[in-house]
């Protein structure tokens, strides 16, 4: 079962992190990404650039509209993600538990819809 | 009903949480395709027991067929095909169909996946009524005053995230145990105060939430008897429900602990409580929230008049309760009790740090009111009743502080003429 761990943190407070954290912290997300692919249950994840990169587009009476900025304005924001395999939502949790952007902001978990 | 009937009711209604949550295993985590299976198994038991009579081991009886009934399912699900051969694998494992039914650990899963903290709290609720107890889901429903379409719908949602996000059916391991043994104690706590704090005029349905809510945290005491917090909260509910008939009048009206006739307090389920609640303290190496509670309760199920209460014990019991669970609402009682051991001006004094964050909590402004009016502070007392009787919830609630408001003003008013 694939589940997809999306990372939400305040992006002020990541912006805003002295380089010394910045390093630290990134050592953690490799030596986390590590694990888990040595573990087999990694599949993809990346880092996502600040919201302020992002654009949002809907298609409204076969017109596209673009917009700048991301689809919601939130206190924390989509930084980045993990799809990983897990047994189950255990698992699943255990995994985002040690992300260590679970320490300062939030995991959503979500389970892949699979169609049969 | 005939003898065969009433005995399947009674089998059914004893065997249905220990029938299901073993199926639910069999089928593989799917609790709707088990309780279809259990559906049609009581069926056919009715069709056949009258004429058969009723089986050696009826529940035995009832799980076997209701996993015949399953395998039929998903024989004609062709969606299910591949489920077929795992679920015909872990059914031939159970040879003895005697051995079938009392398998402790598939009603721990029940109860631990029931109350998993992916689950919203009312759907926690709800989901372990319904599967644990058995209890149907129009009477949950008048339980937690919500249609029964809004309860059904709750099941149905709470079911379908079990299936897919996959949470499994299993009893947490040792390092999970602590937060998910919480949350259980947490959904029979909410049920057992749901069920507390209903009014008279419902009091029927609501007040067989206590029963239920007991029930449960016996089944898990049996099931975990050196959980100590298990076993607090099982004292605790046995002890604070021992006090239902002294807690109201005929009228439906609020009876202060003080002012209870003792004589009506159930002395059996006190004698139970105070038993349970000692295992606790003796077996906890630092007691827990649900213990010192149940400790609290204790003292007070030990006088055999108010005035007898130590409170000095109480306010001991509330500062250990602070250290665990240090939230406003224990503060909040710690003052009473202070006020109780130590004269209302303490108690008063105590709830005043609390004024910010309990300024919408009806109790607060009971308890500073009772408090006022003890010290004959009419004008302050008059205010605060009349805060906390606009954030009453419930009716026997706002006749005892309309009466109250009424006494405390009339005292004004006298003490105020010359």
């Amino acid at each position: 079962m694939q589940y997809l761990l999306m990372i939400y943190e305040n992006e002020e407070q990541r912006l805003a992190r002295s380089e010394e954290d910045q390093k630290r912290l990134l050592a953690e997300y490799f030596e986390y990404t590590h694990q888990i692919r040595e573990a087999g249950q990694h599949i993809a994840g990346d880092a996502l650039q600040p919201t302020t990169t992002a654009t949002s587009v809907r298609v409204r009476n076969g017109k596209t509209l673009t917009t700048d900025g991301p689809f919601a304005e939130t206190k924390e924001q989509l930084g980045g993600y993990y799809l990983v395999e897990a047994k189950d939502l255990d698992e699943a949790i255990g995994l985002a538990a040690r992300i260590p952007g679970a320490r300062e902001g939030t995991i959503e978990v979500r389970p892949i819809l699979v169609f049969d | 009903m005939d003898p065969a009937h009433a005995e399947l009711d009674a089998v059914v209604r004893k065997a249905r949480g220990r029938v299901l949550s073993s199926l639910i295993r069999s089928c593989d985590g799917d609790f709707d395709l088990a309780e279809d299976a259990l559906h049609e198994a009581v069926l056919a038991a009715a069709a056949q027991w009258p004429a058969n009579g009723v089986p050696h081991a009826p529940d035995a009886w009832l799980l076997q067929t209701a996993r015949h009934k399953a395998i039929d399912v998903l024989r004609r699900d062709r969606r299910h095909r591949h489920r077929l051969e795992e679920f015909k694998h872990s059914v031939a494992r159970t040879r003895d169909p005697e051995e079938l039914v009392p398998i402790s650990d598939d009603m721990l899963r029940l109860i631990f996946t029931c109350c998993h903290p992916a689950l919203n709290e009312e759907a926690r609720i709800a989901l372990t009524l319904r599967t644990v107890i058995g209890l149907p889901t129009n009477e949950i429903a008048r339980g937690f005053l919500v249609s029964e379409a809004t309860m059904a719908q709750r099941l149905v949602r709470a079911k379908k995230k079990i299936r897919e996000a996959r949470i499994p059916y299993r009893v947490p391991d040792r390092a999970d145990m602590p937060e998910r043994l919480e949350a259980v104690l947490l959904v029979i706590y909410l049920v057992f105060n749901e069920g507390y704090s209903a009014s008279s005029g419902e009091h029927l349905v609501r007040g067989n939430l206590c029963r239920h809510a007991i029930h449960v945290c016996r089944i898990l005491q049996d099931l975990m008897p050196d959980e100590t917090e298990v076993t607090g909260l099982l004292g605790l509910m046995l002890l604070q429900d021992s006090r239902r008939e002294a807690r109201t009048t005929a009228e439906g009206d609020l009876v202060l602990l003080a002012d209870q006739n003792r004589g009506l307090w159930n002395h059996q389920q006190i004698g139970e409580g105070l038993t349970l609640c000692e295992r606790a303290l003796a077996q906890a190496q630092t007691p827990g929230a649900y213990a010192i509670q149940a400790a609290i309760a204790a003292v007070h199920a030990r006088a055999k008049r108010a005035e007898d209460t130590d409170w000095t014990e109480i306010v001991l019991l509330y500062r250990a309760l602070l250290g665990v669970r240090p939230t406003p609402v224990v503060a909040l009682n710690y003052a009473v009790a202070c006020a109780m051991a130590s004269g209302a001006e303490e108690g008063l004094r105590l709830t005043e740090v609390l004024q910010d964050e309990l300024a919408e909590y009806g109790p607060y402004h009971a308890t500073r009111a009772d408090l006022l009016r003890r010290m004959r502070r009419w004008t302050d007392a008059t205010e605060a009743y009349e805060r906390a009787l606009s954030l009453a919830t419930n009716e026997p609630e706002r006749r005892f502080l309309e009466r109250r408001l009424a006494e405390t003003r009339a005292a004004g008013a006298a003490s105020s003429s010359p």
